[in-house]
């Protein structure tokens, strides 16, 4: 029986397959949008669960790093606390939950409120990184229509669901093309962030374990969210502001108080919301509670 | 007042304490060891490795362990595990000819050179459940048949004599064979790469398409031509000596399905094959992957593709369960990100129909 | 003997933290075209290969990446260097490349011959280094394109005559393409194909 099972290398994943993943980020940074195949790695942890934002991860992070995972917004989410552990005890690296602090950021879902900076790199969980997928299934088939730049078919499929709907009831995964060429999937964010993605300053990586992809978005590159000229692209609108800190223009998660219709709408993204009340901001419910407290 | 959720940690920290106190089970009962499970279990271990693509029987016994039987996730840890290994090089092609043989039927002679040999088969125990075993009676040995005797020849190999069956198919000369493992996924695959997704394929989805051909959907005409089990030489090129040394043995079970054919414009009227090999004993892994494997070259042999076994795609993309069992479950994640996008549309449209209605009824109260 | 036991010394002392800096460099460089990076990891390499060149070559080639030399290179024992090292097989085939180091001052007759990938898999081409005189001194070039603000400039002393016309070219294939990585000693520049380059 094998007594010491195995002793892993820094980060995890053999320097071979860092190199092979490396090779393909280079090649994801050069071919904005386009999904580079690489030969994805068994995880210790479940494909579907950030394998791909993972192996991303382990390949690009050093000693030096600062390192935020996130899931829907949140620090403290159990996914978002697991990999994080994950990384703590294979890379012995620092970790934060302030955004401003991270050099590298690992999401799933979201995109940080705060303006990411020059020098940060933000790691996408991608689950399905075709964006044709639900269109059709077949790889061998979206392959060529990427190859072709044939996307005719998704803007008839978003102007089918304006002519039965009214409007693109795309909420999330909200396809973008970038840099006037490959329409690509933004992971499942939802819209409300895709504006984020354009010209941002920092790098956008995009790991999709079970797919065996990884595509990128340099900085300062163009992210445009298909539309049509009369039926515009429009992100999400809250009518509230964050019950906790009032922030106005983020994205709010609804919690549910009770079974009789209370719910109110706080930050889903828990570190923006966090750095806002340090700073004195105080939001409706918050208030009510002090109040109530003196 | 509302808080927001923490210790996300403290709770897996928990979780996984209960998790474990759950895998133990009743403390007053001894805990099962890995031989025990190696010994007793050993077709759970045969699974757990062949579909985990690592032959150990001790590491594929603890991962049925920890996994408390759940064979998926055996499966899950030895594939996590294989992945760290360093890769020193491949195998020469394995000689099933040459294997050490305990089980060999064949269904398309009565009898041939080498004899039927049953071996340690369920197949005709009537499924009656056996009291003796809620205690711990004494097993008898078994009989053996006398050592030395020659290498039982291979089905295939007797069909071959009068080239009325395919022959093996050969890489080209300096075509090493591919590893899925190494190399992303590319349509259409070679079907060396096929194969090796099929031995490491789930083994109830390949046994419901293998199945689904023999229904109809995509019928193939399979014969049994040899299922054999047994042991066979690993041996390994070693280029610094110049020959091939041995590795050490490894029980597999082969499936050498002989399927009629009637010819097609790109091959002629013949006994065409599916092939099977998987770690272990695995009778049903074997026979169903030949079947799929036959079903797959529908396009190689000018078959037309009219069912979900013949679909290369289709097949391969779905037939790994380590994948399919985390994407499955990755639905129980949160995401009430998304789930709020949508309920505000849901919410919206809902408000656009109702006032759209309410528009429409004050049309009609004025025009009354 | 000399040329043997050149190619077995040299190395990086800690594999693992020095690729990881480099390949961040690399990494950043692509993403940023045109922004000067100087690699402080020493390689050991042997002549005539840069120090730049020479980090990167074992930052990222392995087995599985066929390595094309220029005439300079392949006659030194830079060849069997890199092949001891990073155990990338050398090929004299441009277009089975997956990098391609390219001596100062050699002439650059064309891209066409290494491989541009194909239209539905355009990350299967070359990536060529090629070492000039110097970076940050000499030809002023505008770039622009991802991963610029606007506009920025790079400047670089010996580029092959040919290089601005050959590379207009590449763009013109896009999103097939070569990459480019221009090294100068210690100091290097990344041009993704996406990058548009005025003279």
């Amino acid at each position: 029986m094998t007594a010491d099972l195995a002793t892993y290398n820094f980060a995890y994943l053999d320097e071979q397959t860092k190199r092979m993943i490396r090779r393909a980020i280079l090649k994801a940074i050069a071919i904005p949008g386009y999904q580079v195949p690489f030969a994805s790695r068994e995880m210790p942890m479940p494909y579907g669960w950030g394998t791909g934002g993972v192996q991303v991860t382990a390949s690009i992070i050093g000693p030096e790093d600062v390192l935020k995972v996130i899931d829907q917004g949140a620090d403290d989410t159990t996914n978002a606390v697991s990999i994080r552990a994950f990384f703590q005890k294979v890379a012995d690296v620092a970790v934060t939950t302030h955004t401003k602090d991270a050099t590298i950021i690992q999401t799933r879902h979201r995109i940080p409120e705060q303006k990411l900076t020059e020098g940060q790199i933000l790691v996408y969980q991608v689950p399905i990184p075709e964006p044709l997928r639900f269109l059709e299934p077949r790889e061998t088939e979206t392959r060529k229509m990427h190859a072709l730049e044939e996307y005719g078919l998704m803007h008839v499929k978003l102007y089918e669901d304006i002519a039965i709907n009214g409007r693109i009831s795309k909420t999330y995964a909200y396809p973008v093309k970038v840099d006037g060429r490959y329409v690509m999937d933004p992971s499942p964010t939802p819209k409300f962030d895709n504006p984020k993605m354009h010209m941002s300053d920092a790098l956008q990586l995009f790991g999709a374990g079970r797919e065996k992809r990884i595509y990128a978005v340099p900085p300062h590159t163009q992210v445009v969210s298909l539309d049509f000229e009369d039926y515009p692209f429009e992100i999400q609108k809250f009518e509230q502001d964050c019950a906790l800190c009032g922030a106005h223009g983020v994205y709010l998660d609804e919690v549910v108080l009770d079974d009789k219709g209370g719910r109110m709408f706080v930050c889903s993204d828990t570190d923006h919301c966090e750095d806002r009340r340090e700073h004195g901001h105080v939001g409706a419910m918050l208030a009510t509670d002090r109040e109530a407290a003196e | 007042m509302y808080v927001a959720v923490k210790g996300g940690e403290a709770a897996i920290t928990n979780a996984h304490r209960l998790l474990a106190d759950r895998r133990r089970g009743d403390r007053s009962l001894p805990s099962v060891t890995i031989d025990q499970i190696a010994e007793q279990l050993g077709l759970a271990v045969d699974r757990v490795m062949a579909e985990a693509s690592l032959y150990d029987r001790s590491l594929a016994a603890l991962a049925v362990r920890q996994s408390r039987g759940d064979l998926i996730e055996a499966i899950f840890l030895l594939r996590a595990y294989r992945t760290t290994l360093p890769r020193f090089g491949s195998s020469v092609p394995l000689d099933t000819a040459d294997m050490q043989v305990e089980r060999r039927v064949s269904a398309t002679y009565k009898d041939l050179p080498g004899g039927q040999l049953l071996g340690p088969t369920f197949d005709y125990t009537h499924r009656l459940l056996d009291p003796s075993l809620l205690s711990d009676e004494a097993v008898e040995e078994p009989a053996r048949r006398e050592a030395g005797e020659e290498a039982i020849m291979r089905v295939s190999d007797i069909l071959a004599h009068e080239g009325l069956i395919e022959a093996d198919g050969d890489l080209p000369q300096d075509q090493p064979a591919g590893d899925l493992t190494r190399e992303p996924l590319e349509f259409p695959m070679s079907r060396d790469l096929r194969l090796q997704a099929l031995a490491r394929g789930d083994e109830g989805f390949l046994l419901a398409l293998g199945y689904s051909t023999q229904r109809g959907y995509g019928r193939n005409h399979p014969f049994v031509g040899e299922v054999r089990i047994g042991e066979v030489e690993v041996e390994m090129d070693i280029p610094e000596l110049g020959f091939a040394v041995s590795l050490g043995r490894i029980r597999v079970t082969e499936c050498q399905m002989v399927n009629q054919f009637k010819g097609s414009s790109k091959a002629p009227p013949q006994f065409t094959r599916g092939y099977g090999l998987v770690f272990g004993q695995n009778e049903r892994k074997a026979m169903s992957m030949s079947l799929v494997d036959r079903a797959l070259r529908a396009e190689e042999l000018g078959e037309d593709i009219t069912a979900p076994a013949q679909d290369e795609e289709f097949v391969i993309s779905h037939s790994d369960n380590v994948q399919a069992t985390g994407f499955v479950e990755h639905l129980k994640l949160p995401h009430y990100v998304d789930f709020q996008a949508e309920l505000a549309m849901v919410r919206k449209m809902r408000a656009d129909i109702e006032a759209a209605r309410n528009g429409e009824n004050e049309m009609k109260d004025a025009a009354e | 003997m000399a040329a043997n036991t050149e190619a077995f010394s040299g190395g990086f002392s800690n594999p693992v933290f020095e690729s990881q800096s480099v390949f961040r460099m690399v990494m950043d460089g692509m993403a940023r075209p045109g922004t000067i990076r100087t690699v402080e990891q020493d390689a050991g390499q042997p002549d005539p290969l840069g120090s730049a060149a020479g980090a990167i070559a074992l930052t990222l080639c392995d087995h599985d990446t066929p390595v094309w030399l220029s005439a300079g290179f392949s006659q030194s024992a830079v060849a069997e260097w890199i092949g001891f090292h990073s155990g990338a097989p050398i090929t004299r085939e441009k277009a089975e490349a997956r990098f391609a180091f390219k001596e100062a001052s050699s002439a650059l007759s064309s891209f066409g011959l290494f491989s541009a990938g194909t239209q539905e898999y355009p990350d299967r081409s070359t990536t060529l280094v090629i070492e000039v005189e110097a970076l940050g001194e000499g030809q002023e070039l505008t770039l622009a394109g991802p991963g610029i603000l606007h506009s920025t400039t790079a400047k670089v002393a010996g580029l092959p005559e040919t290089f601005l016309r050959l590379w207009a070219d590449n763009r013109t294939l896009f999103p097939r393409g070569i990459d480019v990585i221009l090294t100068a000693g210690r100091h290097f520049l990344c041009l993704p194909r996406t990058t548009r380059i005025n003279g």
